[in-house]
């Protein structure tokens, strides 16, 4: 690993209590600061995928969920277009706000929380970057 | 199945992988599994007097033995106490398991502990995942049998190591049905991976065409009991073996090809012959930064073939040419056969000439003995005193260095050392957990006075568990390299090295009912030393030897193996 460049790295774990901990333990004993990491069930039985990325500042991709503030039913329509622009999705409406599920790059997240800025972000939650290789390409634990 | 406690389960199941000795002590977190050890006949338990040298204890008699050394301990101090213990065994790579107690894990409202910061209670999971292969904590009765034979099997194979178990004091205590197998549950460990034979003949290819190859044999060899593949390869290419310092008894060094140990303090003729070869095959080795010195001036011309089981090895510290992973037995074998095709033993090159003068005008290794009570006469002399399969330790610091100059180690398993973790103190209890584990076998730990006092309360442990130990204090009435270093590279300004006159350690052994003797000449040590050998009882030799007398040869800090300063 070099420092300044994004690596992406992908493991299957044990879904078992103290796996995460083992692992960030490597990075930080090496001094590597971990940008994000996500773990989630993978589709093996109790084996989890952790999505580690390291030292990022390149594109690659997250999802969020933002819930943002819509002070009048003006605002709604512009931010449902704004929406559309981003291509997010809104998945949850309240009388004054949106809750919106937006995928891209970290730039285009930040983009779009920037723009909310007027009306005003109440809540967000960004997963981190989580990565697949491209192509038929895996990586399995063996039963 | 049969209906059993957890703590009857975990003791059946330590018998079926053949445990018997544990090195421990008790405490309140532990009582349930103390208790199902009570009469036990496969079984003996050694109790300890810190948890600290319980895990030395352990880890001594995993490397004379090379079985699974066991320890155990209760929770929160107990098992904290263990930490060191722990580390050292990481670093060295041998294989331990550590059992400690736990506060409960479960139960009705208030007994249910772990998380509510209980009496005695330390997340030792979480302290250790840094120092251990991996740690358990089963959390039912039933599983228990699994996670110890996955435990052994984790830390026994592949680059052995220290596995934890920590036992909720609930689950030693429940019952339920058990099923004591020999099932292990170890998915996505791989001891082991599949070798690479495009790797073998080019290493083989290497080999053939070098004209100067030294071997550097490391503690992986005595792991995986390649010694005697190291010596045919040895013989094969007319190389030199140089060894780590814990490759130390890897590969005879009595032998004319054998060039010592390199390294900060390695024999002069290991690591000038390392800067002028032009092959290097190194096995089961991390090139640790004592051996290698400064990594830009290690061997910048020769090519590198590096051969370990820890992928995570390949390329950690030195840039080799052709990586070999895998047990360093089988690799070796392979490299033998791809070689034998290839070539014929060679003598009289100019290559085994210059080993030879290297070690005649480096290594002037006294043809008689001084008559001074200095380290190198004393070390020689003991040398001829032992027979080759006695096993020595050592603590750490000059006493150590000294026996790595000095004292020969001819055979694998005899000579046990701190290398990684540096512990002071290791030395003694590791001596008794190897006597444990050979009692046929004499055994000497060559300390220094700082050290010895750092587990000399062990001596309680050695006397009335009747395992004789001779132990050899070089003492200079200073933390002796810590001194040096002062001396060398801090202007002789000595800070917080004195340690004055105390104890008496005649006296000190005394106290234990060990017995005790104060050598002031080579006769008197070698009197005391034959004494102790026949002794059954453990025996503190106590050499008063000079303050300020170095270990040397010295790489300072900072510069290559072949800048190496002083006389050997």
């Amino acid at each position: 690993m070099e420092v300044g460049k994004t690596k992406v790295i992908s493991v299957l774990v044990e879904n078992k209590p103290g796996v995460l901990h083992g692992v960030a333990n490597l990075f930080r004993r090496r001094n590597f600061n971990i940008e994000s990491i996500t773990v989630g069930l993978s589709e093996q039985e109790s084996i989890s995928r952790m999505t580690i990325t390291v030292n990022g500042d390149e594109k690659t991709i997250e999802q969020a969920l933002v819930k943002v503030n819509v002070p009048t039913p003006k605002d709604r329509s512009d931010i449902i277009n704004c929406v559309e622009v981003f291509r997010g999705r809104v998945i949850d409406v309240s009388t004054d706000s949106l809750s919106v599920e937006i995928t891209g790059t970290s730039d285009k997240i930040d983009a779009f929380l920037n723009l909310m800025k007027t009306t005003g972000v109440i809540e967000v939650a960004r997963t981190g970057i989580t990565a697949l290789a491209r192509g038929a390409k895996s990586i399995r634990i063996d039963e | 199945m049969t209906k059993m406690s957890g703590a009857r389960a975990l003791l059946e199941s330590l018998e079926r992988q053949n445990v018997n000795t544990i090195f421990g002590i008790v405490g309140g977190a532990i009582l349930p599994l103390y208790d199902a050890l009570c009469g036990s006949t496969k079984i003996r338990h050694i109790l300890a007097r810190h948890e600290q040298c319980a895990a030395h204890e352990a880890e001594g008699y995993a490397r004379a033995s090379g079985r699974t050394g066991v320890c155990m301990a209760t929770s929160g101090p107990g098992a904290t106490n263990l930490v060191t213990g722990i580390a050292n065994a990481y670093m060295d790579s041998s294989p331990i398991i550590a059992l400690t107690g736990q506060v409960p894990s479960s139960g009705v409202n208030t007994s249910y502990m772990i998380g509510r910061d209980a009496f005695q209670e330390a997340d030792i999971i979480g302290i250790t995942t840094p120092i251990t292969k991996y740690s358990f904590q089963p959390r039912t009765v039933a599983e228990i049998p699994t996670v110890v034979n996955t435990a052994f099997y984790i830390a026994s194979t592949g680059r052995p190591g220290p596995v934890l178990i920590d036992l909720p004091k609930n689950v030693q205590a429940g019952t339920a049905d058990v099923q004591v197998t020999d099932r292990i549950e170890a998915r996505g460990y791989k001891s082991m991976i599949e070798m690479d034979y495009a790797k073998i003949s080019e290493a083989a290819n290497l080999l053939a065409k070098a004209e100067r190859p030294i071997i550097l044999s490391g503690g992986g060899v005595i792991i995986s009991k390649a010694s005697d593949e190291v010596m045919q390869m040895s013989d094969l290419l007319m190389a030199p073996v140089a060894t780590t310092f814990m490759g130390k008894g890897s590969f005879p060094e009595g032998h004319p090809l054998s060039v010592g140990s390199i390294g900060m303090h390695g024999n002069p003729a290991a690591n000038k012959l390392m800067g002028e070869a032009d092959v290097l095959l190194a096995v089961g080795t991390r090139f640790s930064d004592r051996a290698t010195a400064n990594l830009d001036t290690f061997m910048p011309n020769s090519k590198k073939i590096h051969i370990d089981i820890d992928e995570a090895e390949i390329g950690k510290n030195v840039e080799v040419d052709v990586p070999i992973i895998g047990d360093a037995k089988t690799a070796m074998k392979l490299l033998l056969a791809a070689l034998n095709d290839k070539l014929r033993k060679t003598e009289g090159t100019a290559w085994s000439k210059r080993v030879k003068d290297a070690k005649e005008q480096l290594s002037p290794l006294l043809k008689e003995l001084p008559r001074d009570i200095v380290p190198k006469a004393l070390l020689i002399a003991l040398r001829e005193l032992l027979p080759g399969n006695a096993i020595v330790t050592t603590e750490v610091g000059q006493n150590q260095m000294w026996s790595a100059l000095y004292f020969k180690a001819l055979k694998p398993r005899t000579f046990i050392s701190s290398g990684g973790l540096g512990t002071m103190g290791f030395g003694f209890p590791a001596a008794i957990g190897a006597k444990a584990a050979c009692p046929d076998r004499p055994v000497v730990d060559i300390a220094g006075d700082g050290s010895f006092i750092m587990s000399e309360q062990e001596l309680a442990c050695s006397v009335t568990e009747k395992i004789p130990v001779t132990v050899i204090v070089l003492n200079n009435s200073v933390l002796g390299m810590v001194a040096q270093w002062q001396r060398m590279l801090y202007k002789r300004r000595y800070m917080a090295v004195n340690l004055g006159n105390t104890p008496d350690f005649v006296k000190l052994a005394e106290a234990y009912g060990a017995q005790g003797f104060r050598v002031t000449s080579i006769d008197e040590f070698q009197k005391a030393v034959k004494t102790a050998l026949t002794s059954n009882v453990t025996t503190v030799i106590d050499v008063p030897i000079g303050s300020e007398e170095d270990v040397v040869p010295f790489v300072p800090p900072g510069c290559g193996l072949p800048q190496q300063r002083g006389d050997y």
